[in-house]
């Protein structure tokens, strides 16, 4: 069971007067202390973890925030932020002894610059709401988490968010232009802007996917983009999952990138169908889903392509989108995979690795033993454009011992994802659901320098600790230097 | 001076383990190109990392190439050229600029500048390609970041921050990038005789359009006189060039679409894709539109201010990129230091860079963006966790860093 930093007593003992001087910061109803109030910000979306945070502090400004800030780092308070509270790798967990600092007030649009190709927003705006902001002159943001709807995009600067069409249009990082960030000493910076390149130490890029151990953003700049001229889906069978994995391999080798590759295996086919009847085939091992979007003429004859490639690797079943409401059809199974597996099983948890593509098959075959080991259903539903796997774990937690085992199977598979050259998460982020894995992909020395990183910006470690880092050393020891002049002796290699 | 010269990882540990004991600084060099880029340092020793090289680990299926750090820019253009991939942020080859034979840069150089080229617009940067990477901090340690699949988020961006970091938090060993299918087809609309900001409009709305622009390039008058692109050359006058990548069918459709768009005052013509790929290198690689022997600013702004910038500074060549985001631009040496403040002034939000000058003049006016307080802090207190003792590129970013 997953183990956090202990609560500080000496803090949950000042709980009265920290929350009053909370209040003389965030006047009105921003500052919640009841635990009826607390109880909803107790988890985010990996709901397996609880935990009912110190006091919920809700600012409606940058000049709250930096105060709050101020005065946490001052009196040594913890603080764990939180957008939508979405997030898949519980990265918003809040601590016992600590504030979260909720962002969800941050909720305008701020401005709208078309010659520019950028919209600057505050961090609670939705994914989906950027979009919205910007549909009417045929403008979106690109980036599209499942939760888009939900899910803000200072959360996703956190996470440096994904969704399915990753591989063609980037993750966050790649489309965010300009961050302002209140570091845990209360300190406002502005990291990027309107331009493109910033020069400097890139900060902005370690930043985005920081799970908020860096900094609070309070405000966003995005790269917006005109929306495809147009978008045409397949939708193909196949008997086999290593058939379907060769023909994505082809796709790309053929110099074609989709916006859009998804596959799933036979489970999620079944489940998805039973509950969104979109016609999938019930008697195929792996189903593809691939969207190609851009101008007509090109969409066109890459669909065709797309269509060959597909015969030629054995596929059992093809359909090819001719309208926009049979390509929206193709993604209604996908897009309800998740409540689909949620209607055939009391709990699941969501994994998310990465693998080399050409190791699918053998990853999916290792992982049905594994499955097998465990006693648990496994349902995969996989962004197969840039390998990043979603292995749905299925389990009741009523029974005893299955949450415990669901634990194991989920870092079992991230195991065999990193084992075969992949990574732990593509875009759920580490939180503290992967947080002991870590050692899994980097050594003590990789960490220790990931974790100096995160020195130059809170020394002191309060902002959202417990998470990321499977080990919490204090920065002064971590600064040392093990090295005294003379003990190193004068290095045996080249010289001119 | 003496040249530590590593031929594999443990000796580049073993040299920079020492130098840190010791306290020594290093000038890291791969293949000596882009000395001329940055502030005048004085370190004790040169770092040659020629030769950690080769090492090529390329799986074109998985989108993802591993090498050798110093592994030369030219054999990666090559080995991928072979696959129909490529680089897809279009790395400039400012080799020549400096003096140097044209393609002798590493890889390892391009993602330390973090440098793209027009292709910026669509595609990002070396940063948004740069997936991984195993290095020598100023510490003397081995680590690792990112790792060798083209989707991951597991801890911080670290190749993000080595980025652009000019070899000052570390030195690095192997290097594994992004690399994408290479379009089969290059095409460039041309629009003559257009004033800057009604240029910077144009090209807007090309790149607004659903027509996947990948490149948006301005060249007034003067500039487009110098192009080897015989269209361009014998415009006469202003030339804005907007290009589409892709299948032949596709970029014929899009060519069409966007020439229908351009004012109708304008002239206009295309370049199919030899003419058109000529056309894209010389913006790429700036040299040859540009007077020799000047300094040259890049600068990286608001796309809307780069005519803004051009008429504070009328006496100087230039051209513009990325729609106007990206501005190029050349001064007399001698005016530098009295006119970069205007440079900087005019620009508004954003980043110059005083790409190249005169050692004496770079060493009197900042060569990167100065940095408000709080980015400073953050930016010293970075370089101290990596290189606590300053011995990477003592100096060559901002003074103390």
């Amino acid at each position: 069971m997953l183990a956090m930093p202990p609560p500080d007593r000496a803090i949950l003992d000042r709980r009265a007067a920290i929350v009053d001087a909370l209040r003389a910061i965030v006047p009105g109803d921003g500052v919640i202390d009841s635990e009826i109030g607390r109880r909803p910000y107790e988890c985010d979306g990996l709901n397996i973890y609880r935990a009912l945070p110190m006091v919920v502090v809700l600012p409606s400004t940058v000049e709250q925030v930096a105060a709050v800030l101020a005065y946490c780092h001052a009196e040594g308070i913890k603080v764990v932020p939180r957008g939508a509270g979405t997030g898949l790798s519980g990265g918003a967990l809040p601590l016992e002894d600590g504030v979260l600092l909720g962002m969800a007030k941050f909720n305008k649009v701020l401005e709208i610059d078309y010659a520019n190709r950028c919209a600057r927003v505050q961090p609670g705006v939705t994914n989906l709401g950027i979009t919205n902001a910007v549909a009417h002159a045929g403008f979106y943001y690109a980036p599209d988490p499942s939760s888009q709807i939900a899910c803000t995009i200072g959360g996703n600067v956190a996470e440096n968010s994904g969704g399915v069409h990753c591989l063609k249009y980037g993750l966050t990082t790649n489309n965010v232009l300009g961050v302002e960030l209140v570091t845990m000493d209360g300190r406002i910076v502005r990291l990027g802007g309107k331009h493109m390149d910033s020069g400097g130490y890139d900060l902005l890029g370690i930043v985005v996917g920081s799970e908020g151990l860096l900094g609070v953003v309070t405000e966003v700049t995005v790269r917006i983009l005109r929306k495809p001229q147009t978008a045409r889906g397949a939708l193909v069978g196949f008997p086999t999952v290593e058939d379907g994995g060769n023909c994505v391999a082809q796709i790309i080798a053929e110099g074609i990138i989709p916006g859009g590759i998804e596959m799933m295996d036979k489970p999620a086919i079944h489940a998805a169908e039973a509950f969104a009847k979109a016609g999938y085939p019930l008697d195929a091992e792996s189903l593809l889903i691939v969207e190609l979007d851009g101008p007509q003429a090109e969409v066109d004859e890459l669909i065709a392509a797309v269509g060959r490639i597909a015969k030629e690797n054995n596929a059992t079943s093809l359909r090819i989108s001719e309208s926009e409401e049979e390509r929206v059809r193709f993604w209604a199974g996908r897009k309800s995979a998740f409540p689909a597996v949620g209607r055939i099983s009391p709990d699941y948890v969501c994994m998310d690795g990465t693998v080399p593509r050409k190791k699918l098959a053998e990853v999916l075959t290792r992982m049905n033993e594994l499955s097998a080991k465990h006693g648990l259903r496994v349902a995969n539903v996989f962004h197969a454009g840039d390998g990043n796997l979603h292995p749905l774990i299925l389990f009741d937690a009523n029974k005893e011992g299955e949450l415990a085992a669901a634990e194991a199977l989920g870092a079992d598979i991230l195991r065999l994802c990193v084992d075969v050259g992949g990574v732990l998460t593509g875009e759920h982020g580490v939180g503290v659901e992967k947080r002991d894995l870590m050692p899994a992909m980097f050594d003590a020395t990789d960490l220790a320098h990931q974790q100096r990183l995160k020195c130059a910006f809170d020394p002191q470690g309060l902002l959202n600790p417990g998470k990321v880092f499977p080990q919490l050393h204090r920065c002064a020891e971590m600064g040392k230097m093990h090295v005294q002049r003379g003990s190193v002796p004068f290095p045996e290699l080249p010289r001119f | 001076m003496e040249v530590f010269k590593p031929a594999n990882a443990a000796q580049l540990k073993d040299a920079l383990a020492w130098s840190a004991a010791e306290g020594q600084t290093l000038a890291v060099r791969g293949l000596g190109t882009k000395t001329g880029l940055g502030r005048p340092m004085a370190a004790a020793r040169v770092l040659d990392t020629s030769a950690l090289k080769g090492g090529i680990d390329y799986q074109p299926e998985e989108l993802v190439l591993t090498c050798a750090a110093a592994t030369p820019l030219r054999d990666i253009l090559l080995l991928l050229e072979q696959r129909a991939q490529m680089l897809a942020f279009e790395p400039p080859d400012l080799a020549p600029l400096y003096g140097h034979e044209p393609g002798t840069g590493t890889l390892a150089g391009a993602l330390a500048a973090n440098l793209g080229g027009p292709r910026r617009v669509k595609m990002g940067a070396a940063r948004d390609h740069f997936l991984g990477f195993s290095a020598v901090s100023g510490r003397g340690e081995a680590f690792k970041a990112g790792g060798k699949v083209v989707k991951n988020v597991t801890g911080y961006d670290l190749p993000k921050l080595m980025a652009g970091s000019m070899g000052t938090l570390a030195v690095f060993d192997t290097v594994t990038v992004k690399v994408m299918p290479a379009p089969a087809k290059s095409r460039t609309v041309l629009a003559f005789g257009l004033e800057p900001a009604a240029a910077v409009a144009v090209l807007a709305d090309a790149l607004n359009s659903p027509w996947e622009v990948s490149g948006a390039a301005y060249l007034p008058a003067a500039t487009a006189a110098r192009s080897g692109v015989d269209l361009a050359r014998g415009a006469g006058g202003s030339v804005t060039a907007i290009r589409v990548e892709g299948t032949a069918v596709s970029v014929a459709a899009r060519c069409e679409a966007l020439r229908k768009a351009l004012p109708a005052s304008a002239g206009q013509e295309e370049l199919h894709t030899m003419r058109s790929r000529k056309l894209w290198e010389e913006i790429r690689d700036v040299r040859a539109l540009l007077p020799d022997g000047s300094a040259l600013w890049r600068v990286s702004l608001a796309a809307t201010q780069s005519s803004a910038l051009v008429a504070a500074l009328p006496e100087c060549a230039y051209f513009f990129d990325w729609g106007g985001g990206l501005v190029w631009l050349a001064m007399d040496e001698a005016a530098v230091p009295a006119r970069a403040g205007v440079l900087r002034a005019a620009m508004g939000e954003g980043h110059a860079t005083l790409i190249r000058a005169a050692e004496a003049t770079r060493a009197r006016v900042p060569v990167f963006e100065p940095m408000l307080p709080g980015v400073a802090a953050l930016t010293r207190g970075v370089k101290a966790q990596f290189d606590p003792r300053g011995i990477l590129n003592p100096g060559r970013m901002y003074e103390g860093v």
